[in-house]
């Protein structure tokens, strides 16, 4: 929630000091807009072999072949979209969750500890959840889960294969574990933000909390929590460590969720050390796509949970 | 069906169910951290802490160069990206209100949106390629103070913010010139925001692992020059955590032990100690309120 | 409306920034100051710890997990025996990683398993010297099996996926008498660019056309349906912490780790265990006529090697470092470039292949130990020889 702009205005001679120090400061911001487009023109310049070579067809290709130097996306967007999917149909669930015993039902002296916590989640690195998923939640899903999923959904082409732990469906868990603290909090702001005459006029009407709750937070919050949603996405998306260290490395796509497949960054982090040349080029363009990716996701995202955070409260907003 | 029975059993289900999240959600939360002490605890000892990693999982083995490499990266990393991010940030809260500082803003954003492992490649092909300083304490620094600007700045912004106009006004109207308004009256009162920004980014960018793979890259010695390459925390649970070796494996452990200290105990002291000090305002809806507050 | 609690009444909060007064941020300066102090003084204390002396020399290789226990162990011992002046790190990372960066000129030296491209080695001006050799085993992951047997076209086919299940009939024509399970077989491989890939992908081509047309040698191979883990130790653990697993590792990780391994039947018809001395067998015959160390190496193969004692999947693996140690972009100096010399003429002799034994990998043939000694000989600092 950001906090109401600064309206204030110096007019009036400004001294030789205060030039100096605006205009100083002013070289260090722009020199940010410098490195961005210093990263940016960098990352084209690199990419651009891979791009002459193998055009647009790039990102449907589905072979990456470094003996025939031969290099598709395709694998791999479609190793990312998966394990995201996964990760978003199991975090938003339990994070809407949490967003509404944490906006509407905790006590007052449980919520700030609470929210607290939740978010703690979010400062742990990514590597020790990694290796926290390869020793503890790897052979609970393979020995419990997915067995589980298998005998009664085994017959779908999500659920063919063994229950090895080191594929998709990990992958997504830990991921989906990684945007609850994002999607979680997020979604608490914006419930938070829903004011009070909303629930008061539902309470009136003799609504229980959880109608209460439905009617009126979450549909006024809607596009707030759709906004924390694509905001844990673009969260889910640029993730590397955690995925690399579950998801089983295999550079091809396979629909079953119990098979290995590799996600755009952990791409990236498995070659990076190896690959020269047209490889090297053909990573940096994923590095590109997978960069143009997340930023649509979360402008997208920020879009529409500023829409909901700026809205002031009128009275009587409509039922 | 919709009697008031079922419409109150649905209420408990539901607020059953929203606990149940929670208490879900919180469940890895605590079993990281329990397994990460149960398995890392036992590799603890001084001579750990003080021992550098040979790599071969022999006895005398220890975390304790990966220690000084990753407090060397994050003072390097700080020593370039705070000042930066800090700037920019008071940039754009102050001077900001125009097409400039919007785009600045917008940039910052767009750094923001960098894969970690992207800015790593990136840092890799300018850095280690291009400037030619190979595997190096400065290529690692680098990756981790691009990651780090643009959170400073955007906290920074927050921080600046959120400081009331009657400070600055009050100090325009004193006569103060309008640099020493931002350095002495705005940058001192939102000190608090500023540098929970900053501590808050120097643990994140202390487990950072995907940009450090082939900038800092490897070093089993006791490193502290910025031309080779340096051991850290991240790394060592990296290249450790799918290691036959027990040894290594424990090293791994104890080395995301440490580093899980690091992380929270920033985490939870800019908590502790830097809550902005906020004013609780009773609203009084109505005068029934009113008189019972009276008595 | 009843009366409502105090506590009910809602409380709007206004984050008001109060006015600076002290006090709390004494503990932050404290907390911060403490932290420079220990960064500096850390700083200071690398230069005690490592010996004190500024003519320490830093090395950094990278590349093959093949050797890498033998080159750890290496670069320990010699830290030791140089008093601590030299130190070389080993970064792993598979060969490919290895043969890039040392063509990019970011480590001094690299370790691979696979031999450049006869074009590479034309193009560069590496030098190939091979530092140890070993055997390459077929690890599983089955308890209730001891002591399986494998063949060639066997192993092929359970890569290619053709066999799927442990209980097939050619896996139980192999294993008289054994109750082998009915589970299906995870096949794991390396996903990254791969010496022991090479090595082993060899093998298998060499052995089953079926697999040279389909898959064919090379560091990295398209596997049918395979997992893929980092490295050997990678392949290791992936196979130790995966039931009713297959994977191909160096030797040395499966003994120091007790992980199960096949005998594979070699060329001559036995079925032969890994060890030390059937590797060196292996090695016997193939050592005879190996190139100069600025040759071209892409076509040495001791795999499937003849010989009663001889196994089957052995490969040599090399150091690569350039002749010419003095560039633009370089880092070394005349004393780094020594060292390098050196440290590898001290790891190729009894100095070094002592500890070969001691973690699997078999010592040198004498012929080439010779040849290495030509190869470092040759080695110039702007065009004078630095032995």
């Amino acid at each position: 929630m950001r906090a109401p702009r600064s309206r204030l205005t110096f007019s009036g001679r400004s001294s030789g000091a205060d030039r100096l120090f605006e205009y100083g400061v002013l070289a260090i911001a722009l020199s940010t807009l410098v490195l961005v487009w210093g990263l940016v023109l960098q990352m084209a310049i690199d990419a651009q072999p891979s791009f002459d070579r193998f055009g647009p067809g790039f990102i449907i290709g589905t072979q990456w072949n470094p003996n025939t130097e031969i290099f598709g996306a395709l694998p791999f967007i479609f190793g990312t979209l998966l394990t995201s999917g996964l990760a978003i149909l199991i975090g938003v669930p339990l994070s809407i969750g949490i967003a509404v015993y944490l906006s509407e039902l905790a006590p007052p002296w449980v919520r700030e500890p609470l929210s607290f916590v939740v978010e703690l989640l979010a400062a742990v690195p990514s590597v020790i959840y990694g290796l926290w998923a390869m020793y503890a939640l790897r052979p609970f899903i393979a020995h419990s889960v997915e067995p589980f999923f298998m005998s009664f959904l085994g017959w779908t082409p999500l659920f063919q294969g063994n229950a090895v732990g080191l594929d998709k469906f990990t992958a997504g868990v830990i991921l989906a574990i990684m945007i609850i603290p994002t999607v979680a909090s997020v979604s608490k702001e914006t419930m938070r933000a829903v004011p009070d005459s909303q629930r008061e006029a539902a309470l009136s009407l003799g609504a229980t909390r959880y109608e209460t709750t439905r009617i009126a937070v979450l549909s006024y919050a809607r596009s707030g929590i759709f906004g924390a949603c694509i905001l844990g996405l673009g969260r889910a998306l640029g993730e590397t460590m955690a995925v690399t260290m579950t998801i089983g490395n295999a550079n091809k796509i396979s629909w079953s969720l119990l098979d290995p497949g590799q996600t755009m960054s952990s791409l990236i982090a498995n070659d990076w050390g190896e690959a020269q040349g047209i490889q090297l080029s053909a990573l940096i363009e994923i590095g590109l796509v997978l960069f143009i990716v997340a930023l649509v996701v979360n402008l997208f995202a920020r879009l529409m949970v500023g829409r909901i955070m700026k809205a002031v409260p009128t009275t009587g907003g409509g039922l | 069906m919709n009697t008031f029975a079922y419409r109150r059993m649905k209420n408990r289900l539901a607020s059953f169910a929203a606990l149940a999240c929670v208490i879900i959600a919180l469940i890895p939360l605590v079993y990281i951290l329990f397994m990460v002490v149960k398995t890392g605890a036992p590799a603890i000892s001084w001579g750990f802490l003080t021992n550098r990693t040979v790599g071969t999982g022999g006895p005398g083995e220890g975390i304790g160069n990966a220690i000084l490499g990753t407090l060397l990266l994050v003072f390097y990393a700080t020593l370039m990206g705070l000042p930066i991010g800090l700037l920019t940030g008071i940039y754009v809260s102050e001077y900001g209100n125009n097409k400039v500082g919007y785009t600045v803003r917008f940039f910052n954003d767009l750094l923001a949106n960098f894969p970690s492992i992207v800015i790593g490649l990136l840092a890799y092909a300018l850095v280690v390629n291009l400037l030619q300083f190979g595997f190096s304490l400065f290529a690692g620094s680098v990756a981790l103070a691009i990651i780090m600007i643009p959170i400073v700045s955007n906290t920074t912004e927050e921080a600046l913010r959120m400081v009331p106009n009657s400070l600055r006004e009050g100090a325009l109207a004193l006569g103060v010139p309008r640099w020493k308004t931002v350095l002495k009256v705005i940058l001192v009162n939102g000190k608090s925001g500023v540098i929970t920004g900053a501590l808050l980014s120097v643990a994140r960018i202390a487990g950072e692992t995907a940009p450090l793979l082939l900038t800092a890259f490897y070093s089993s010695y006791w490193s502290s020059s910025l031309s080779e390459p340096v051991a850290s925390l991240p790394l060592t649970i990296f290249r450790n955590y799918n290691s036959p070796s027990k040894e290594l494996l424990q090293q791994a452990w104890g080395a995301a032990l440490v580093l899980i200290l690091i992380v929270l105990s920033i985490n939870i002291g800019v908590r502790l100690f830097l809550r902005n000090r906020t004013v609780k305002r009773k609203v009084v809806k109505n005068w029934k309120q009113r008189l019972s507050l009276r008595t | 409306m009843s009366e409502q609690k105090a506590s009910e009444i809602r409380t709007t909060e206004e984050k008001v920034v109060m006015p600076h007064r002290g006090g709390n941020s004494l503990i932050l300066v404290v907390g911060a100051l403490i932290v420079v102090v220990v960064v500096i003084a850390a700083i200071f204390a690398t230069g005690v710890l490592s010996g004190g002396t500024k003519e320490s020399v830093t090395l950094t290789g990278a590349g093959a997990t093949f050797p890498m226990p033998l080159i750890l162990k290496w670069a320990d011992e010699y830290y030791n025996s140089t008093n601590h002046k030299v130190k070389i790190n080993y970064g792993g990372g598979g060969s490919g990683a290895g043969i890039t960066q040392i063509k990019d000129k970011h480590v001094e030296f690299a370790g691979s398993d696979a031999p450049l491209s006869a074009t590479d080695s034309s193009t560069y001006g590496l030098l190939h010297i091979p530092e140890t050799l070993g055997p390459i085993v077929v690890a599983y992951n089955e308890p209730s099996v001891v002591n399986l047997k494998l063949d060639g076209p066997t192993l092929a086919k359970i890569f290619m996926k053709n066999i799927t299940a442990w209980n097939d009939a050619a896996i139980s024509a192999l294993n008289p008498g054994v109750t082998l399970p009915t589970d299906q077989i995870t096949v794991v491989v390396r996903s990254d660019s791969s010496g022991t890939t090479f090595a082993f992908s060899g093998y298998l081509a060499a052995i089953s056309t079926e697999f040279q047309t389909l898959y064919g040698q090379g560091k990295s191979v398209s596997w049918k349906e395979a997992i893929g883990a980092s490295g050997n130790p990678g392949v290791a653990q992936t196979v130790l912490t995966t039931s009713h697993s297959i994977g191909y590792i160096e030797l040395s990780y499966a003994k120091k780790n007790n992980i199960q391994f096949a005998l594979l039947k070699n060329h001559d018809g036995n079925f032969i265990t890994a060890s030390s001395e059937t590797a060196s067998a292996a090695a016997a015959a193939g050592s005879a006529s190996l190139p100069a160390g600025n040759g071209d190496w892409s076509h040495v193969s001791i795999l499937d090697a003849p010989g009663a004692t001889s196994y089957p999947i052995t490969t040599f693996t090399y150091i690569l470092v350039y002749k010419e140690l003095y560039n633009d972009q370089s880092k070394m100096n005349k004393t780094a470039a020594k060292a390098l010399v050196d440290f590898v003429w001290w790891a190729v002799h009894d100095q070094g292949q002592s500890f070969s034994s001691g973690l699997y990998y078999a010592p040198l043939p004498a012929s080439v130990v010779s040849l290495n000694e030509a190869t470092l000989n040759s080695i110039t600092y702007n065009g004078v020889a630095l032995r």
